[in-house]
């Protein structure tokens, strides 16, 4: 079984277990769990062959907007990601075109119902909540939508303590533990009535949006104002065997793997450095998978340098200026090969090294989710967006920007809510802020007393460390938190608490203690991983801020008290030649990095950019290179962008073709989009009522 | 300025295959249309059915050609068009339609059209998962069938290109150019072109065209919407069209793709005129309790996309074929009432004998003779 039996963060609470059926065969299951999550934990990732060239599909984006993972269930068809297992139920994978089961009798059928709001609020993500917030207590009405069995979007997937603000976006907590923070405070409002399992399916021209109530319910709202706050979703790569099952988007498997407590890897690649990358490594190492390297196209990563630091340290290689050419395998990634690039972005011949792995991840970017903004601009209906949907940032920028929005939203409803602060705005163009200036390690002289080392060299907006300091030693202009924290005392005024170690998002806090033996002081290193993992007297290969290995040290102390929240910290004595310059211990072993001996034979040379209908980028290429310049026109022909997921990855992808082949922008006609954003069983919109389950 | 014997206005259902006729037949034509490519009208939001079943003799001849034309595409120029002779089926639930039906067979017969009546549990072997509930049978025509019309369109913009014809995309007509009473070129927002011929074969823009010569055409688009499902495996062969009304519609008709998608479409009542091609919240819940109703089993198939097309209606729901007696040289193709997709492959060839002054047949005569843009709108066509 493939599933995480201990978490350092994640608790583990026994869940009953359910029998179903997997083309015949006898699997367990935990008790609400999605099919795809089951399929995962008993090993099953290829959930069926496409109709058009029999190749295996698998996940994708685990988040119900994609249909890789159809599969039948008691014979009907359905997203398996999305749809929880009941006990006897039989799956079976879908080979081709599934066979649409026969019904004898008419269900009877309802009347659509029309509920007229002030507010609906698509996505209980961070931005959603936090909006209802503002909205709720200022007593209006708000309908907060959700496609997830619970709130807090993608927040319930983040097990590291948070950056930012700590007096505006809850920093220093962990993501799942501010959704909760935030789930409960939309309880305890008032006024917001909340629909979870409830997908938005449309926004029509008479200014109703179409909602999948519970799963069930075909409901049409007419609000007032609509408010997107339905996040990001993953930008996509094209190379060969890019659709491989154990290809997929770094979100889906934090889904896997965070919320539904699967072992998806056994060993993970990860392409692209940004935040998303970076986190999702971080998370594998946390579940026991191997990360076998990274790479990345730019020559620095784009994510936090913390979130970098933090990986490299603990024993994960980054490649930058490298890409990936191609993801191995017959009917599932065997492995991975990767290139460094040139200036131009082309890969460099004879530097391709290949590596052992069973997953890739793809995090190269979001975009946000627009397509109900889009419609209802274009449908002149009263329309804000807000977090991710608006604008690609951090969770604590979407948070601070649904709280604006809220009041924003307010005040188109003609409620006097006052001035929206200047500093509100201030604040939150600090939170959506990227990464600025990388300064130098500032390394204190001293080598006695006890101070802390910030090995925190980068303007990011975080602030947490000042707020926990006893005796303020460890300041930030409160005006701009990006500027880098400084430590303001000497080697003497420091208590020791150890307070601003546990706290640090980036782990890039250490103590240093030379108080007792100066020649070999002590280090306090923070740690997320199993404290069991970690003895007193077991040596530890100790490496600097950028991944150097500095020497191997032994354990003097391990810790893992309530109120540093699951924070281990680690002691260790080490010699005073580089006893400040650790920034942490290496968790993972160098020989799970090691690149295979030979370049591998590439089994698939299918590069796929619409996924749905299969269309590869060559017959795109072939189109453009004939002169074709409406997206339209391409679709019709080839059917990229036709299928189920209705273009949400492969618009992109061909927006790119014509980029790569010269074509200017101005020349290409976008392609018109569509309802339904997502496929809705048409006995749904007639309002038969689902069948009781009598199984 | 470059000169054409033909231009074509509309890159459509109509347009495109008049092209590829006229460019067969050596004409040096031109096709203009205001949108980035072909079909961007009306042709990409038409379902793909075509039959020869109609009452009016016009349309039957046409149709005919079409299904001629379509059926033989592939072995002729190669592009798979996904032509399936899936038939058309009518059902009759009630008294009224059964007798619609029946006395449509008549004329139908009578054009040696390929189309009977079967009782319930005949028309129960032909389209098994209709509800047998109140069915009293239909009409079946296994001649008729369906294809891709965005497969189609491309495949007839391909072969008009490769026999000659040019098109010009992005540009909206700004002026016809008629000297003496005779066409003689045309103006558009990118440039000039000089011609003998302009043919109207605009769609719900028609009436826009016309204006430009001064005349005023009856055609008015209404809306329609249509949507199709994600696939299934091949469960359903024929068309299946419901005529009763409904509080709010008229009659709906689905298919299945070749590729396995159900494609399906409602005729709203009233109708709803104007150009507005945006979704409504109305038409899913309309059409899906309908389908429901009369075919169980597609409770549980998934509805993908939906949208919403024009239908260019004339007065009495049959086109308006025929050269100008006011201006010399203009020619109109309009008014196709939704079914410029199953006429004008047949229409094209005939457009091309008329530019070309070709001997015109009996059939053809008595084609234009009902088409008559001049004609006095009385009748009404029994299933328009």
């Amino acid at each position: 079984m493939m599933r995480i039996e201990q978490h350092p963060i994640l608790p583990i609470g026994p869940r009953e277990e359910v029998e179903f059926h997997w083309n015949g065969h006898r699997l367990v299951a935990k008790q609400g769990e999605m099919i795809a999550s089951a399929l995962f934990a008993n090993g099953v990732r290829i959930f069926g062959h496409h109709p058009k060239d029999n190749a295996p599909q698998g996940i994708f984006c685990a988040n119900g907007q994609c249909a890789q993972c159809l599969v039948l269930a008691d014979g009907v068809p359905v997203k398996s990601c999305m749809t929880p297992v009941r006990p006897g139920m039989r799956v079976e994978s879908v080979d081709g075109l599934p066979e649409l089961p026969k019904v004898e009798e008419v269900s009877p059928m309802s009347e659509t119902e029309t509920i007229e709001v002030p507010v609906i609020i698509i996505g209980g993500g961070p931005a959603g909540m936090s909006a209802a917030i503002e909205l709720g207590t200022r007593g209006i009405d708000v309908l907060l939508v959700d496609d997830k069995q619970r709130l807090g979007g993608k927040l319930v997937l983040q097990t590291h303590r948070f950056f930012g603000s700590i007096d505006a976006v809850h920093a220093g907590t962990r993501g799942i533990d501010i959704a909760t923070l935030l789930e409960r405070e939309v309880r305890d409002v008032g006024n917001i009535d909340v629909w979870l399992n409830s997908t938005a399916l449309a926004v029509f021209s008479d200014h109703k949006i179409g909602i999948m109530r519970g799963g069930s319910t075909y409901t049409l709202v007419e609000p007032q104002v609509l408010l997107v706050a339905a996040g990001a979703r993953e930008k996509s790569l094209v190379f060969r065997g890019n659709t491989l099952p154990g290809v997929y988007g770094a979100g889906a498997f934090q889904t896997l793997v965070n919320r539904d407590l699967i072992r998806a890897a056994e060993r993970l690649f990860i392409v692209g450095g940004g935040n998303v990358g970076l986190i999702a490594g971080y998370h594998a190492l946390q579940a026991g998978i191997e990360v076998v390297g990274l790479v990345e196209v730019l020559p620095e990563c784009g994510g936090y340098k913390v979130h970098r630091d933090k990986l490299v340290r603990l024993g994960v290689p980054i490649y930058t200026s490298h890409t990936i050419l191609s993801a191995n395998g017959t009917d599932q990634v065997e492995s991975v090969t990767v290139a460094q690039i040139d200036e131009q972005f082309r890969p460099i011949p004879k530097t391709e090294k290949s590596f052992a792995c069973d997953t890739v991840l793809i995090a190269v970017g979001l975009d946000p989710v627009d397509e109900f903004t889009v419609k209802a601009k274009e449908y002149g209906m009263s329309v804000f967006a807000a977090g991710d949907a608006e604008e690609i940032a951090e969770a604590s920028a979407a948070m601070y920007a649904g709280k604006i929005k809220g009041l924003e939203v307010a005040r188109a409803l003609g409620v006097d809510v006052g001035e929206i602060p200047k500093e509100w705005y201030h604040t939150v163009t600090i939170l959506k802020s990227h990464p600025g200036n990388t300064v130098n390690e500032r390394i204190p002289l001293w080598e006695e007393g006890i101070f802390p080392v910030l090995h925190c060299s980068q303007e990011i907006p975080c602030n947490p460390c000042t707020s926990v300091c006893p005796r303020k030693l460890i300041r930030i202009d409160e005006r701009d938190i990006r500027q880098s924290p400084q430590f303001t005392g000497d080697a003497h005024q420091c208590i020791g608490c150890e307070q601003c170690v546990a706290v640090c998002p980036g782990l890039a806090i250490t103590l240093v203690d030379y108080q007792q033996d100066p020649p070999l002081p002590t280090v306090t290193i923070a740690y997320e991983f199993l404290k069991e993992s970690v003895n007193v007297g077991d040596t530890m290969t100790v490496l600097d801020c950028e991944g150097e290995v500095l020497g191997e040290v032994k354990v003097e102390s391990v810790r893992a008290i309530k109120r540093n929240d699951r924070t281990v910290l680690i002691k260790v004595r080490a010699p005073k030649a580089f006893a400040k310059r650790i920034a942490g211990i290496r968790v993972q072993e160098p020989s799970v990095s090691e690149s295979l001996p030979e370049s591998l034979k590439r089994v698939t040379d299918d590069t796929i950019v619409c996924r749905c209908e299969r269309v590869t980028a060559g017959e795109i290429r072939e189109l453009i290179r004939a002169g074709y310049r409406d997206v339209n026109e391409i679709k019709a022909v080839t059917r990229a962008g036709m299928g189920a997921c209705g273009g949400k990855t492969c618009t992109a992808l061909i927006q790119r073709l014509f980029r790569e082949e010269g074509i200017p922008v101005d020349e290409v006609t976008e392609n018109v989009k569509r309802p339904l954003f997502i496929e809705v069983p048409l006995g749904f919109f007639a309002g038969v009522k689902e069948e009781d389950d009598d199984d | 300025m470059t000169n054409y014997e033909v231009i074509i206005i509309g890159a459509g259902s109509v347009g495109v295959p008049a092209a590829l006729a006229m460019a067969h037949a050596g004409v040096n034509v031109l096709v203009l249309d205001q949108f980035a490519s072909q079909g961007q009208g009306s042709n990409k939001s038409a379902i793909g059915g075509i039959r020869a079943t109609h009452s009016d003799p016009a349309k039957i001849h046409l149709c005919l050609r079409t299904l001629e034309i379509v059926s033989t595409w592939q072995e002729t120029y190669g592009h798979n068009i996904e032509w399936t002779t899936g038939g058309y089926t009518f059902v009759a639930y009630r008294k009224q339609e059964e007798r619609t039906l029946k006395n449509l067979l008549e004329v139908q017969h009578s054009y040696g059209l390929s189309i009977d009546w079967y009782d319930k549990d005949d028309f129960l072997k032909i389209v098994p998962d209709v509800s047998p509930n109140g069915l009293i049978g239909g009409t079946f025509s296994p001649e008729d069938g369906h294809c891709s019309t965005l497969l189609a369109g491309h495949a007839f913009y391909e072969e008009a290109k490769r026999a000659g014809a040019t098109f010009k995309y992005d540009e909206e007509i700004t002026k016809i150019r008629v000297e003496n009473g005779r066409v003689k070129g045309v103006k558009t927002t990118k440039g000039e072109y000089g011609c003998a011929v302009v043919i109207n074969a605009a769609g719900p823009w028609a009436r826009k065209i016309g204006a430009l010569v001064g005349l005023d055409h009856p055609v008015n688009p209404d809306s329609h919407e249509a949507g199709i499902t994600e696939p299934v495996a091949h469960f359903l062969d024929p068309m299946v069209v419901d005529i009763r009304p409904s509080p709010g519609s008229a009659n709906y008709y689905f298919f299945q793709l070749a590729t396995g998608q159900v494609v399906f479409c409602i005729t709203p009542q009233p109708s709803i005129p104007g150009f507005d091609r945006r979704e409504t919240s109305v038409f899913l819940p309309q059409v899906a309790r309908r389908m429901v109703a009369l075919m169980p089993r597609l409770t549980n198939i998934r509805v993908r996309r939906t949208w919403r097309g024009l239908y260019p209606m004339s007065p009495d729901g049959s086109p308006l074929v025929g050269w100008s007696e006011e201006v010399k040289g203009y020619l109109m193709a309009i008014g196709m009432c939704g079914q410029g997709f199953m006429l004008g492959p047949g229409l094209g060839e005939l457009l091309a004998r008329m530019v070309t002054q070709s001997k015109l047949s009996v059939e053809d005569q008595e084609t234009l003779e009902i088409l008559s843009p001049s004609r006095e709108f009385k009748r009404q066509e029994a299933l328009k």
